[in-house]
Parts: structure tokens; C-alpha cells; sequence
């Protein structure tokens, strides 16, 4: 039996400029299970997860969240979403917790429920400590935290993370993977990352971008042409455009 | 949700040291301006007594009180404005806002609502001075009180023009800027007299200023930041995707 799909994207189109960053994207996630969205630096991975975010409008295609369309039901369908950028949004000026209540209140969790979420959010990602603590005087790995949790402050059953573990240290970067597989297991993720290893650890499947175009998208295994993920990867990057595709 | 926009704008504004400084040393001005005008009418005060109908001490002193106030909004709103859109831009926060179920309508009125709430508080500490005046003499509350109101419809104005520019740029530079521009050219428009004075919101609040409260000033306000707020929901609900 297959899960419900809890996010799909059809003949995505975005243009920088005269370029197309994102080219024809389409894909599937369904829930438990954590996508891997790999590419080199420039392959849109970004700009994708933006346009699935609801941060930037797509050109062209659509996207569909919990079957909701995010063109025609902007609100309904970003309710069902968490989303950690790149760079966490997090207002330097704020104390951890009011930013999460901030973020929380923003998603429409109901007041009485907003402790409860709270404090769930901040015990996944080790922050029960510093609920006090202005976020400008965090290190990069702790606001990097407090970003993830506040993704997944609201529960959300799609969660789309850029690059989490950007900026963390080794016992960090193991917690935070274990988080993502644990939120994988319950809901869907979509991953953006460099680290291949990372997606071995985490991810059921991944899809890989190349100049804004799709080369490849189903099982690690499927990936796995060579001895390794990494090889695999590499070689696929390194085919001609129409061998790749 | 506008609401809690609004509170955060406020809670921002003012965990900035940059806006305490701006509102000292705009209390600063304000206070030496009110006591130089003070200062001016006690020494006139004993001609003006021989007079008929001698201009009294709410329109010597509040109302030029208030005319400054409207200059330097002017020239103080953008500071503020190019903060809440173009700053969040550039400070990589605004994807919180963009991704959040929030249509684009509530993001704009929670800024719009927490930047006027700043003027505002900049419009009762002149409120208060013009108050005081009524400690010796008998002041002309309707006077003021249009003072007031022009006061409070020239910040709004401020604010959604600003809030406009910030929403189409991202440098916030460049928002302070373009609203500044914008501004002042509405305000020589003014100076320069003719038929295009009446776009200019500066033209509007002299009538409130000299105690003419119209229909017509009020309405120009209304439209001008229902303009400029429509303006930029609608650049926002077209970067955000929202039909």
C-alpha cells in the first residue's frame, strides 16, 4: 500500500532573468518519507524549495500541498508547511521564545495550544534551556536550531529544510539528523543538501537537479550506479544533458 | 493577525537604541522650538494686549509646534518605514513572513498599524507640550485638537507611502530614499503654489493646521493611504504567488 502524497509539484518554471533557474520540475512526496533534493551550487534547489514554500511565485506549473493548491489557496495550503531557508529568519533582536510564539501565532496555532507547542518544539531541538536567551547572541548552530524549530513549531505534516545542517557541529549535526528521520516518520520531509552522506543517513529517495532540470528522481539505490552515492552522483552530474535526462 | 504583526513591528522599532535616539533628539527639537516660540509671544505678549483680535497663544505657539512636527515626519517616517519590508529583505527574515498562511493584505496593515503607532507615540509628546500651554492660558482645544488629528492623517500618509517603498525594494537605503524623494517633491508641489498643490499632503494639513478641518483634506488623506497600502498588497500578493 502507498502513502498518501502529501506534496507535488508539476512542470515547475522559474526565470532569472532570461534564464530558466527552475526548468519543468516535477516530483512527488508522500508521507514518511524524506526527499533528498540534490545539486551542485546553482542547480535551483533553492529557488525550488522557495516556490514550494510559497516565498516566490512560480512562472509556470503547480503545486500541490496536502491537496491544496498553492496558486488558488495560498493560506490554506502554507498551513500545512514548515519551512527552514538557508539562512534561519530569525529576528536577532527577539528572545527565543518570543520568536517561536511569534512564528507559532503567524501558522494559526490556537492560543490555548501555544505553550504545549512550545515547549514540544523547543525539547526536539534541545532548547529547552534558552527559552530566555536573545537569538543576535546565539552561536550559529543554536540559531540554527531555534530556525528548525521554528518550522516545525505548528505541527505541520510537510516540512521542507535548505541546508539544516549548515554551521553545526559533529553531536549536532547527528541530533539534528536524527530530528529530520524522526519527523520524517511521522510526516514528510524535503531535504536540500550538499552532503551526500547526510542524504545516505536520512533520506528514502532523492531527486536531483541539474542546471534547473530534473536528471534523476526515485530510490538511493537507483542512484547508487557506482560503488558509491558519492561516484554516482558525480558520474551522473558529469553526463551529457541528454544522457542524464 | 494583524495584530500580532503589529505588536512585533512595535517590539522591533523599539528594542532598536536607533529609535529611542531618533525620538530624543526629536523631543529635543520640539522642546526648544516650543520654548524659543514661548519665549517670542511672552515678549510680543504686550503689543498683542492693545490689539483687536490678536492672534493668542495656541495659534503663536501650538500650531507653529505642529508645522515643524509635519516637516520633520516628513523627513523621519522613511527612517522607520525602510525598516519593515526592505530591511527584513535584506536581513534574510522576510521568508518567515512570505511563507506564513498570512495574506499579503494582513502583513501590510500589521506594519502599517505598528509604524503609526510609533508616530503616534512622536504626536503625543508634541500633544503634551501643546497641552501645557493650557497651564497659562486659556488654549484653544479645537485648535489643537485639529492640529492633532491633521497630524496623525500626515503620518499615516507618511507611513503608507513609506511602507510602499519598502515593500518594492530591497535595500532598505533605497526605500528611505525613494520615500523621502517622493515626499519632498509633494511637499515643493506645495511650496511652489498652483493647481498641483492640491497632491501634495502637506497642502492639505495647512488647512488643519490653521484650524479648517474639511471634508475634502480628509477624504485626500483616506485616499492617499488607501492608495499607496493597496499598492503594496498588491506587489506583495504578485511576489508571493496569491491570485
Amino acid at each position: 500500500m502507498t502513502a498518501p502524497v502529501t506534496l507535488s509539484t508539476r512542470n515547475l518554471v522559474r526565470f532569472h532573468g532570461k534564464r530558466r533557474a527552475v526548468d519543468d520540475v516535477s516530483f512527488e512526496l508522500r508521507r514518511g518519507e524524506v526527499l533528498g533534493l540534490l545539486g551542485h551550487n546553482g542547480a535551483g534547489k533553492s529557488t525550488t524549495l522557495q516556490m514550494l514554500a510559497g516565498a516566490l511565485r512560480p512562472d509556470g506549473g503547480s503545486i500541490e500541498v496536502c491537496d491544496i493548491d498553492m496558486g488558488r489557496r495560498p493560506d490554506l495550503a502554507k498551513a500545512c508547511l514548515g519551512f527552514l531557508p538557508e539562512h534561519p529568519p530569525l529576528y536577532r533582536e527577539m528572545r527565543v521564545d518570543d520568536q517561536l510564539l511569534f512564528a507559532a501565532r503567524l501558522h494559526n496555532v490556537a492560543k490555548p495550544k501555544l505553550m504545549e507547542h512550545l515547549e514540544l518544539a523547543k525539547r526536539r531541538c534541545g532548547l529547552l534551556n534558552d527559552g530566555q536567551r536573545l537569538i543576535g547572541k546565539l552561536s550559529k548552530g543554536y540559531q540554527q536550531r531555534v530556525g528548525i524549530a521554528q518550522a516545525i513549531i505548528h505541527q505541520p505534516p510537510v516540512i521542507i529544510l535548505d541546508e539544516p545542517t549548515v554551521g553545526l557541529d559533529p553531536a549536532q549535526i547527528r541530533d539534528v539528523r536524527a530530528l529530520i528521520r524522526e519527523l520524517g516518520d511521522t510526516g514528510s520531509v524535503i531535504l536540500s543538501t550538499h552532503l551526500l552522506h547526510e542524504v545516505e543517513q536520512v533520506c528514502d529517495r532523492a531527486v536531483v537537479l541539474r542546471a534547473g532540470r530534473v536528471i534523476f528522481s526515485g530510490d538511493l539505490d537507483a542512484l547508487r550506479t557506482q560503488s558509491d552515492l558519492e561516484s554516482s552522483f558525480l558520474h551522473l552530474n558529469a553526463l551529457p544533458e541528454s544522457a542524464a535526462a | 493577525m494583524i495584530r500580532t504583526i503589529a505588536r512585533k513591528e512595535l517590539h522591533t522599532l523599539f528594542s532598536a537604541p536607533s529609535t529611542w535616539a531618533m525620538l530624543a533628539m526629536l523631543q529635543f527639537i520640539l522642546g526648544w522650538f516650543f520654548l524659543a516660540r514661548l519665549d517670542d509671544y511672552l515678549q510680543v505678549q504686550a503689543q498683542l494686549a492693545q490689539m483687536d483680535d490678536a492672534p493668542g497663544a495656541t495659534i503663536s505657539i501650538a500650531a507653529p509646534l505642529a508645522n515643524l512636527l509635519a516637516l520633520l515626519l516628513m523627513m523621519l517616517t522613511p527612517l522607520f518605514s525602510m525598516r519593515l519590508i526592505a530591511e527584513e529583505r535584506r536581513n534574510q527574515t522576510w521568508a518567515l513572513l512570505a511563507t506564513a498562511p498570512v495574506s499579503s493584505a494582513r502583513i501590510v496593515l500589521g506594519k502599517f498599524t505598528g509604524l503609526l503607532a510609533v508616530l503616534s507615540c512622536m504626536i503625543l509628546a508634541s500633544a503634551a507640550m501643546m497641552a501645557l500651554l493650557a497651564l497659562g492660558t486659556q488654549a484653544d482645544t479645537g485648535l489643537i485638537l485639529g492640529n492633532l488629528l491633521g497630524l496623525w492623517l500626515l503620518a499615516s500618509a507618511y507611513a503608507a507611502l513609506g511602507l510602499y517603498c519598502s515593500a518594492i525594494s530591497r535595500q532598505p537605503v533605497v526605500a528611505a530614499f525613494g520615500a523621502l524623494a517622493i515626499s519632498v517633491t509633494l511637499w515643493l508641489l506645495d511650496m511652489s503654489g498652483g493647481p498641483l498643490r492640491a497632491l501634495s499632503p502637506n497642502a492639505h494639513f495647512q488647512n488643519m493646521n490653521s484650524g479648517l478641518i474639511g471634508s475634502a483634506d480628509i477624504a485626500y488623506f483616506l485616499l492617499f493611504c488607501t492608495g499607496f497600502l493597496l499598492l503594496s498588497i498588491h506587489h506583495l500578493r504578485h511576489e508571493r504567488g496569491e491570485h
